[in-house]
């Protein structure tokens, strides 16, 4: 069963390896990802947030709902640290 | 449970630090426009001083400064700031969090009121991660307490 085991992780990492090559190279420019809203930011954000440290600006202001979620998630795992762990003082 | 340290040099090398770790944590918060940094660096960085506080000086000391109630008001009003802000846009006709809208309610250029805005919910989310930082590490340690009282 374990040589199973081993042929199914083997397999499936040379499947994922072959999907790689597709992929574009590291840091290109025109990758699909790069060209649709990044030239935007990098020469915009400066100018149009008053911001100099673009990577803020992106966090802050454009993805600001992103921000928004983190801050949510942060804030619900303290809320259920003090349901399970916080106790009643005994008087 | 955590006691109060019985070392001077401890105790007071936690004292002359705690302040200058939390000018550095504010510094972090203020200066997220220009350098690395931001809400979280500095929230985490500002639960770090009173933690610090918290190992040396014992439980009972420092919750006379920082009580349970205060940091479960402190968290719940960094997110409120946070999404507060977005409704402030809302209300001044722009869409969610679309700071530039508060150029007028600010007086200054969109572009202004923008970085502005920026500052702003970097507060609320430093606020919300000191005190859930804090919050978290106070409920571990009196955890412990607890369960001695039931003890005795």
């Amino acid at each position: 069963m374990k040589i199973v085991n081993l042929l199914v992780v083997i397999i499936t990492g040379m499947v994922l390896a072959y999907g790689t090559m597709d992929m574009p190279d590291w840091g290109d420019p025109n990758s699909p990802a790069s060209r649709h809203v990044s030239p935007g930011y990098i020469s915009d954000a400066v100018e149009k947030t008053a911001t100099p440290n673009i990577v803020t600006a992106v966090l802050a202001d454009y993805r600001s709902y992103d921000t928004l979620g983190e801050t949510a998630v942060i804030f619900s795992a303290g809320m259920a640290c003090i349901l399970l762990l916080r106790r009643k003082r005994k008087k | 449970m955590i006691q109060k340290s019985d070392d001077i040099i401890i105790k007071t090398l936690a004292r002359i630090l705690v302040p200058f770790i939390q000018i550095y944590a504010l510094y972090v918060i203020m200066h997220g426009h220009y350098s690395p940094g931001g809400g979280f660096q500095g929230g985490v960085i500002l639960a770090a001083s009173i933690i610090l506080l918290m190992i040396t000086h014992g439980l009972k000391d420092t919750q006379k400064r920082m009580s349970e109630k205060t940091v479960a008001i402190l968290s719940s009003s960094g997110v409120l700031i946070y999404a507060g802000i977005g409704v402030v846009c809302l209300i001044l006709a722009g869409n969610y969090l679309d700071y530039s809208k508060l150029a007028k309610l600010l007086h200054v250029a969109p572009a202004h009121a923008r970085s502005l805005g920026i500052l702003g919910i970097e507060i609320g989310v430093g606020l919300a991660v000191m005190a859930v930082m804090f919050s978290v590490f106070f409920d571990i340690s009196r955890g412990e307490v607890s369960q001695e009282d039931e003890d005795e």
